[in-house]
């Protein structure tokens, strides 16, 4: 049995339909109700939808053998798992963004309002600039509007929330697309399986 | 005295079965000090497995450390002599987070150390004992065996250095071929076809080493040949069906060269086994001689 493990919304609906092309569909996913884990015995898969930030845990620890998550997360937590495909959607920007009008007070620490600490403490440790972090969950764009910081550090997708909130984007620190990962071991036992999925997600990307 | 099998917990009956494994193979039990001088592993805080070290000011002011790794300490008080290998075994608690940014845990690691002139026939015998540990704690396992010489070799054709070479390594660590081609193309390095075809080098080494993937890289890196025919001179005699090539394997270059491995066991999700030769750190300690062994992380067995 495949233990995958889906991100929940937008991005697990597309990437599921991606997986039941490939051949490994699961009718019981479609069926309306409270179910947590959905299980096709015939074509020995298992699907479960959990948070997009937990999927990497849930791979690196076992529970599933792959899944689908960002590249913020893999980046952000650096977990010891197998980066097998860039799946080309989910696109974005992880980016530096400020009010606009905005100059670098260089005289002192910049203050950056981020969920990303450690992808942010390594684009600053590597422009050599001195910063004092904000770590937030959410909401981050409303940060520099209320003074709390000078900028944010966050994804990007459109840039519509920034205008609106009339921040722009001054700096890109990093492309991010959805990644189909692999846990180590489980791949050492179902390569035969892992890597097929892989191959027939990849046609399929081509092809678009 | 008869002892009831029932009362040796799971793990002491993996200890005991290793080191009666170790010893028939002419290891010798090495025992030691739950404590070192902090310094030790200020100086080599990139072979451990975590930054993490519970320190303590000893009664004589000294700064001391309880033990996060053993190598370290076998390295430190081993004494190279010329054409002679020592042959070492231990089981230890040592005292570290599991990884990066847990807490500090007690973890009991098994494993084997030879330090001195080591040939091709020692490091031959320490992978056999690592399969023959494995064997002996599951029936489905698997050791992935790489080597950094090559990898290495071939990061050189590609003109890799600096942090172009760090993400490269990266790469191939998450086997993220995607990745791979993506830092070739932003650094402008034409060669990435080489790596490409090193990572398509996977599988049962048995097959891997008379196949055409690794003739074709040999074909177009030809300083890779007498590396491939040092590999295969180590890996055949072992003839094991549970021994798989698989170059993203690696560790820390700065520590570790030429043979690297870690075994998995079907069911447990990471790496139960670790180890590989790790002459630049005997060479970083001050001594003389090269060293290979392994650890066993008998806590993720519980």
């Amino acid at each position: 049995m495949l233990n995958v493990a889906l991100p929940k919304g937008r991005l697990g609906e597309k990437v599921l339909a991606m997986f039941e092309k490939a051949g490994w569909e699961c009718p019981e996913i479609h069926e309306p109700g409270r179910k947590l884990i959905f299980e096709n015995a015939e074509n020995q898969v298992r699907y479960f939808w959990v948070k997009p930030s937990d999927v990497a845990i849930y791979v690196e620890r076992g529970a599933a053998d792959i899944g689908v998550c960002g590249k913020d997360i893999l980046l952000e937590y650096a977990p010891d798992v197998y980066e097998l495909l860039d799946l080309k959607t989910g696109i974005c920007r992880m980016a530096v963004a400020a009010p606009k009008g905005f100059t670098d007070p260089k005289d002192r620490a910049l203050r950056v309002a981020t969920k990303f600490g450690s992808i942010t403490s390594r684009h600053y440790a590597s422009t050599g600039r001195e910063i004092d972090m904000i770590h937030l969950n959410g909401s981050i764009e409303l940060a520099p509007i209320l003074k709390l910081s000078d900028v944010i550090v966050d994804i990007v997708e459109t840039g519509t929330t920034l205008r609106e909130n009339d921040l722009e984007v001054i700096e890109n620190i990093v492309p991010i697309s959805a990644r189909l990962i692999a846990n180590k071991a489980s791949y050492k036992f179902k390569s035969g399986v892992i890597d097929a999925i892989r191959r027939s997600i990849e046609e399929q990307i081509t092809e678009a | 005295m008869y002892i009831d099998d029932s009362i040796i917990s799971k793990e002491e009956k993996i200890i005991f079965t290793l080191r009666a494994l170790y010893s028939a193979a002419g290891y010798t039990g090495y025992r030691m000090n739950k404590f070192e001088a902090y310094d030790l592993y200020m100086r080599n805080k990139d072979f451990l497995v975590s930054d993490g070290v519970i320190t303590f000011t000893d009664t004589n002011g000294r700064l001391m450390a309880l033990k996060p790794d053993v190598t370290l300490s076998i390295v430190k008080n081993s004494r190279y002599e010329s054409g002679h290998t020592e042959r070492l075994y231990y089981d230890e608690k040592v005292y570290r987070p599991a990884r990066p940014g847990d807490p500090f845990r007690e973890i009991t690691q098994m494993g084997l150390e030879n330090l001195g002139d080591i040939g091709n026939g020692d490091i031959t015998g320490v992978l056999s004992l690592a399969l023959q540990s494995l064997k002996a704690l599951t029936e489905s396992f698997v050791l992935d065996v790489s080597c950094m010489d090559l990898l290495s070799l071939v990061l050189d054709e590609m003109n890799a250095a600096g942090d172009t070479r760090i993400a490269l390594l990266n790469a191939v660590k998450e086997k993220a071929v995607h990745e791979i081609r993506s830092i070739c193309e932003k650094n402008g390095i034409e060669k990435c076809d080489l790596l490409l075809s090193l990572l398509k080098c996977e599988g049962r080494a048995k097959d891997v080493l008379e196949g055409e993937a690794l003739k074709a890289l040999c074909e177009k890196c030809e300083a890779a040949l007498p590396v491939v025919e040092n590999l295969k001179s180590i890996l055949v005699p072992l003839e094991n069906e549970n021994i798989n090539l698989d170059f993203s394997v690696q560790s820390d270059m700065r520590y570790y060269n030429g043979i690297v491995f870690s075994g998995f066991m079907e069911g447990i999700p990471s790496a139960v086994l670790r180890g590989g030769q790790y002459d630049r750190l005997v060479k970083r300690v001050g001594k003389k001689g090269g060293a290979i062994g392994f650890a066993l992380y008998l806590d993720l067995l519980e």
